[in-house]
């Protein structure tokens, strides 16, 4: 039996996809979800084989939504967003479907999962595509419990590697987000956030001093009173940043 | 400051009439019967007075529009010139050459023709100066002109943008296509909706006036195809004093105002919203006031009115000079947006 899920804000999008699925007696629609919050704990509760995504929904996107579940099912977003984002996950997405869409179209896209079901496309490609997409960011979404927590950006104080894990620090305390630190230092505006070392990514806007350290080294003392070890390139870019 | 009348192009021009000028008066002068050295001396220096006339008197008119009225300042001034200009050439001449046998006696007989040339040329530079002043600020007119339009067409094409936005286009359109198998009756009823809709954006001039009335069954519209799409969660409260009907504001205004509220009360919550749309009359003006509910502790901090607002901040100030006509503020959970419409008397 395939499990399906679909996310959609809109209730007359779903049906369109219900109306659709009824050609496909094998596929089991398990779930219907208003907005990302219930598809990250229905996909946890079902695991579905396939899930039909809208991008633009409320508090969390598609994107943000599918970067908050760990092992993700397939997926085929449904959007009327024809950005250049899209183009950016095509090759990785088992299929975009732009609203609205037709019976046909609807059909090569199930049944090109079908065919690339066996061979299992990486969902890990996927993501790191849509981590990709230029456009800047905004607001990070995370995991914390059972909850999901939004951090607008101008809240973080800083970032810090933590094994496969960054560590997120705000005025509340950190969270954790299983991305790569270069992901951030390119997601984020580079204007507030400077890579002052391998292992941090500090706002610059928490910052309130630079202190010599003994030989050649620099610490950064944030309004938080943590202070960040730079590194010499680290150390050059904040100076250049600060045009001093 | 004015810039002067006077181009490179025409400082070549003016400088080879004037040479020009300076070489006929000495063949003259030498047909006459003087040495060439005298003649040549004869014409460079009167020619050279003359010059400094002619330039003094289009620096003067530069420095004021010319029109009818001054047109007697300008006879005159040119006449005293050209005064000025004869007695400083004849005195110049003396100096330089006084031993020149029946050369001054020729310069006194000369007086008055030279004079009367010296006028003529200054009277001459007037009027084209007075001719290029006056196509110079034909080019500034229609020069702002262009822009003004340039700037209105801006406005109405952006407007147009915002008004056919495409994601509300396809999502209406994919609505429609839900409907069409579900309930064809509503997806009828939302085809003549979305065309009514459309329609009223396309017919509207960028600069019109319309009644609050007319601008709120666009409205209407709109949020009827609103209502289709998110009517499980969407609630719109709509209230208007009787007298705010009959006032003006410009076409369109409203609409993308409501829009942008919609959609950050929309996709800044979860579960159901209120959009509340007030009209009212103050101070003889149309004030409008549309609030959305929002979250204050995910929205990013707002530089200036950010969102859709931009444009209709600018669309205002186009057309009444005003910056302070749509302002926006938070209230706890809710953001305000307000827009003021001054009324004609």
């Amino acid at each position: 039996m395939i499990k399906t899920i679909l996310i959609d804000d809109e209730p007359l999008a779903r049906t369109i996809l219900k109306e659709y699925l009824k050609a496909y007696p094998d596929i089991h629609l398990v779930q219907e979800c208003n907005d990302g919050f219930e598809g990250v704990k229905a996909i946890a509760q079902y695991q579905p084989d396939l899930i039909f995504l809208d991008i633009q929904m409320p508090k969390i996107n598609g994107f943000e939504m599918l970067e908050l579940i760990d092992n993700p099912p397939a997926v085929i977003f449904t959007t009327a967003f024809d950005d250049y984002a899209i183009k950016a996950f095509e090759a990785h997405a088992v299929d975009y479907l732009l609203k609205p869409f037709s019976k046909d179209r609807f059909d090569k896209a199930v049944q090109k999962w079908l065919a690339q079901k066996s061979s299992s496309k990486n969902m890990q490609a996927l993501l790191e595509t849509t981590a990709q997409r230029p456009e800047e960011q905004h607001r990070i979404v995370v995991k914390k419990g059972a909850n999901i927590v939004i951090i607008p950006v101008h809240k973080v104080h800083y970032l810090e590697a933590y094994d496969d894990y960054v560590k997120i620090h705000t005025a509340e305390g950190f969270y954790l987000k299983k991305k790569t630190m270069s992901h951030f230092e390119q997601s984020l505006n580079p204007l507030q956030f400077v890579r002052v070392h391998r292992s941090y990514l500090i706002h610059l806007q928490e910052l309130t001093r630079i202190e010599p350290l003994e030989k050649d080294g620099h610490v950064a003392l944030l309004k938080s009173g943590t202070r960040i070890p730079l590194s010499q390139n680290g150390y050059g870019k904040l100076k250049e940043m600060l045009g001093i | 400051m004015a810039k002067p009348v006077i181009g490179y192009k025409i400082k070549i021009i003016y400088a080879g009439a004037w040479l020009l000028l300076a070489g006929v008066q000495a063949y003259v002068l030498t047909i006459i019967g003087y040495d060439l050295s005298v003649a040549l001396t004869d014409a460079s220096v009167a020619q050279l007075v003359l010059t400094l006339a002619g330039y003094a008197i289009n620096t003067s008119m530069n420095s004021y529009n010319p029109s009818p009225r001054n047109s007697l300042y300008v006879l005159s001034w040119s006449i005293i010139l050209a005064i000025i200009t004869v007695v400083l050439q004849h005195w110049l001449l003396l100096q330089v050459q006084p031993d020149v046998q029946g050369y001054p006696a020729f310069l006194d007989q000369s007086l008055l023709v030279r004079g009367l040339f010296d006028w003529l040329m200054i009277a001459l530079v007037a009027i084209l100066t007075w001719f290029w002043v006056y196509v110079r600020e034909r080019q500034e007119n229609e020069q702002h002109k262009e822009d003004t339009s340039r700037l209105a067409r801006e406005a109405e094409l952006s407007n147009l943008r915002m008004q056919l936005q495409p994601h509300f286009l396809f999502n209406s359109l994919n609505s429609i296509s839900a409907l069409v198998g579900s309930n064809p009756e509503q997806a009828r009823t939302m085809i003549q909706q979305l065309s009514d809709f459309l329609r009223g954006t396309v017919k509207k001039g960028e600069r019109q006036l319309v009644d609050l009335e007319e601008e709120l069954q666009h409205l209407q519209l709109y949020l009827e195809i609103e209502k289709v799409r998110f009517g499980h969660r969407l609630t719109i409260l709509l209230t208007h004093e009787d007298a705010t009907l009959e006032m003006k504001l410009p076409s369109l205004l409203l609409q993308p105002i409501v829009e942008n509220a919609i959609k950050f009360g929309l996709y800044d919550t979860v579960g159901e919203i209120t959009i509340a749309i007030a009209a009212r009359s103050e101070n003889s003006q149309l004030v409008i006031a549309v609030k959305n509910p929002f979250d204050p502790t995910t929205a990013q901090p707002r530089q200036g009115t950010g969102f859709g607002l931009d444009s209709i901040r600018r669309r205002l100030y186009l057309l009444y000079f005003q910056n302070d006509l749509l302002s926006t503020r938070q209230e706890e959970k809710t953001f305000i947006t307000t827009i003021k419409i001054p009324q004609q008397a």
